[in-house]
């Protein structure tokens, strides 16, 4: 290998650590800047800011499940329902002034789920009361009479019975429906827009609705086919009017009088408007973590880290002096390089994350480890520093591939698999290996390639 | 030369007690899972005053329907209290009952695991764990496939499989008495850092077996000290390797902090485990087979 080229390699592997460095860290750089700019009159300007994205675990936040209840929805439709639910309750969110919240939608297991994430949120159980606040709005109409005698009948027989007892009844089921109406697939997923009004007669506050086209026509189909009878209109389950219906109601308006009081009405409105939630949801798991907890932890983990790199940067000196030292420096340029990615790609740091970072410390040396040990294998067989290196690298190889390939599948299988803390934990070891690779063969390299052809290779000893 | 394979029934004895042992504990103790696999809820608070006794919160809370409702001290101010898996508007009612609004206490954390997802959870984990195990395997198949017909590339993989079940066992084994004594739970943080050590201990076993397939090669040596050799190159490299990575979990496990305290003790079982199945079970198990089928001399 030419000396050229190693040294041209190294140049550019200390660009690459002074621009990692900075991005990862760019307070002494920025010092630097004020100092010059202050003292000479520069106008330079700072380095390019880009704060790390933490986690809900390490700022504080709320993870919350919900399922949603798609009963009322036609298979095909869960799809488009579930993305329904989605835009009404990111709305609603940004209502709280939360940067960068999480909305998904989940499958599992046949059953549909929605995902929020709300990091750094100030007051989360204020936050959870007013996603579950958002008000489920539904238009049911009237059944018939012999229907209604039926439920009715039903729910006498069930009355005093014990749960045993009652499913010994035909058509129990029956019984848990509601006597006078049924859902009539209007819902608030066609509202477009709803504003608070007054009676003219009574002057108390009443709610208008105004329904996009599509829900314009089925309100439309609904009243023409329901004249003389009532319509109810239900929120979050509870029915609010029923109005009579008399003539068929074209252009989507419709109104709901009740006895509200004015700040009821309005916050109603403001509710609906927000969106009215397609489908029925209910919380089946919240994880909430304070902002205390959320910087300690952080304290923590970056404590751990320091630490766990101070023991390792000590034993390699130690065991394998100037090699270790070599090894030290690679292993600090793989930090800022890992950091920088973790920038780059956006990716947000969770405590998981934070562990499988400090875990791939320790991994990363791994490599150095092999090379070294293979080194000084093919020095005490009396080979020259420069084929004694080359062979180590070479030979060491197929165990650095191998073991490393390992375990970045078992982390893939994580990550395929994992819930949120095990794919934040997936992610970032998976990137530690592949720089932990990429500074051993290369950085490691070059740095021990500048001995090659020196006086220092002689000395055996300090190898 | 240290002659490792010499003594390899003893090592097999060490581990088979070992493993016995663990299995053993898990059967007498059971696993204790977390809530993320069983559904339920945990809510952390610091005091901002006085901490009140565990009597006094119970009573407190002695309305609510919290199921087998767990208090424990923790620090000077804080409080855990474990209970069944409650609604939204049950927490309200807690924060309430202990006086949050009146700023008695702060919320730390609060974590509820409905009972569905628990049990997705619990599935999801054994699939994903055999899947890992199924995968190592493989692996080591396709790694080892043009290796010396001596051995298989199969008794490379069934090596490394059992050597893997080793380095699960013994941590399992040792969380199921931290469950009975100490009440610790395995949790997702747990099963994850066994799921790391399958993947990282079976770099120790594929060092290991690098050498062996180079130095089958050599030729005039007994398999038996080919194994022998190769132990004795990739000593140092066994044990600098598990060191490094032993000195940053223990960092973790000592200021780290809670959540990730299990993670850390876990890895660090597997860890230690790795470092010993590597050495005195796997290798030495190729050795065991060789010389039952073949005793001739390697060319």
């Amino acid at each position: 290998m030419n000396k050229k080229r190693v040294y041209l390699i190294l140049i550019a592997i200390l660009a690459l650590a002074f621009f990692a460095g900075n991005l990862s860290y760019p307070k002494y750089y920025n010092q630097t800047v004020d100092f010059l700019n202050a003292k000479l009159g520069f106008q330079l300007p700072h380095f390019w800011s880009m704060p790390f994205k933490l986690g809900l675990d390490l700022q504080g936040g709320i993870h919350l499940i919900y399922e949603a209840d798609l009963s009322s929805v036609e298979k095909k439709d869960y799809a488009s329902a579930m993305q329904g639910l989605r835009d009404v309750i990111e709305k609603r969110i940004n209502y709280f002034g939360v940067q960068e919240p999480v909305v998904q939608t989940q499958e599992a297991a046949g059953q549909y789920r929605l995902i929020v994430e709300l990091a750094g949120i100030k007051d989360p159980e204020q936050a959870i009361k007013m996603i579950g606040q958002t008000p489920f709005l539904e238009f049911k109409t009237e059944r018939d009479a012999q229907e209604t005698q039926k439920i009715l009948d039903k729910q006498k027989e069930i009355q005093g019975k014990s749960p045993e007892e009652i499913q010994k009844i035909n058509d129990w089921q029956l019984a848990f429906e509601d006597p006078y109406f049924v859902p009539s697939g209007l819902t608030g997923k066609y509202l477009k827009k709803s504003e608070v009004g007054f009676d003219p007669n009574t002057q108390s506050p009443i709610i208008l609705l105004q329904f996009n086209d599509e829900g314009a026509k089925i309100f439309e189909d609904l009243t023409s086919r329901n004249v003389g009878k009532r319509i109810a209109i239900y929120i979050d389950g509870n029915m609010l009017s029923a109005p009579n219906v008399q003539e068929k109601i074209s252009g989507g308006k419709a109104q709901i009088t009740g006895e509200f009081t004015v700040k009821e009405a309005q916050d109603l409105v403001k509710n609906l408007n927000a969106g009215a939630l397609p489908v029925p949801i209910k919380l089946i798991s919240q994880q909430l973590v304070g902002p205390t907890l959320g910087a300690v932890s952080l304290d923590k983990s970056l404590k751990a880290g320091v630490y766990g790199l101070l023991a390792v940067i000590i034993f390699m000196i130690i065991f394998y002096r100037v090699p270790g030292v070599i090894a030290s420096l690679s292993l600090v340029v793989y930090i800022i390089l890992t950091l920088s990615l973790l920038k780059l790609m956006n990716v947000t740091l969770t405590l998981a994350g934070i562990g499988g970072f400090i875990l791939s410390i320790g991994m990363a040396v791994d490599a150095n480890v092999l090379i070294f040990s293979r080194l000084r294998e093919e020095l005490k067989s009396n080979k020259l520093f420069s084929v004694a290196l080359e062979e180590g690298f070479k030979r060491s190889w197929p165990a650095i591939r191998d073991g490393n390939l390992t375990t970045i599948i078992v982390a893939l299988v994580l990550f395929a698999f994992g819930t949120s803390f095990i794919k934040g934990f997936a992610l970032t070891l998976i990137l530690g290996i592949l720089v932990s690779i990429f500074s051993a063969i290369v950085i490691t390299r070059s740095l021990l390639r500048l001995f090659a052809g020196t006086r220092f290779e002689k000395w055996k000893w300090i190898w | 030369m240290i002659h490792f394979v010499k003594y390899r029934k003893i090592y097999f004895a060490v581990s088979g007690i070992l493993i016995l042992a663990s299995i053993a504990a898990i059967a007498a103790y059971g696993l204790k899972p977390g809530i993320d696999f069983t559904g339920g809820s945990i809510l952390e608070m610091q005091y901002t005053g006085d901490r009140p006794s565990n009597q006094d919160i119970r009573n407190a809370l002695s309305g609510l329907d919290l199921g087998s409702l767990t208090i424990q001290p923790t620090g000077d101010k804080g409080v855990i209290m474990r209970m069944q898996y409650i609604g939204e508007d049950t927490h309200n009612e807690i924060l309430q009952k202990l006086g949050k609004d009146e700023g008695k206490m702060e919320e730390i954390r609060f974590d509820s695991i409905g009972p569905t997802i628990g049990k997705e959870l619990r599935g999801k984990t054994t699939f994903v764990v055999l899947l890992a195990l199924l995968l190592m395997f493989f692996y080591i198949v396709m790694a080892f496939r043009k290796a010396h017909r001596l051995v298989r590339p199969w008794q490379y993989g069934l090596a490394s499989l059992i050597a893997l079940f080793h380095d699960i066992l013994i941590p399992l084994g040792v969380f199921a008495v931290l469950g009975k004594f100490y009440g610790v739970e395995i949790s997702i943080p747990v099963i994850t850092a066994l799921l790391t050590v399958l993947g990282y201990s079976i770099n120790n076993v594929i060092v290991v077996f690098d050498r062996v397939r180079e130095n089958i090669f050599r030729g005039g040596q007994s398999f038996e000290e080919v194994v022998d050799r190769s132990l004795n190159q990739t000593l140092t490299r066994q044990l600098n390797t598990s060191l490094t990575t032993l000195f940053v979990v223990i960092a973790i496990f000592l200021f780290g902090g809670e959540t990730l305290k299990y993670f850390a003790l876990a890895l660090m079982l597997g860890i230690v485990s790795g470092m010993f199945s590597a050495f005195f079970i796997a290798a030495p198990l190729l050795a065991s087979w060789v010389n039952r089928r073949e005793k001739t001399k390697v060319r």
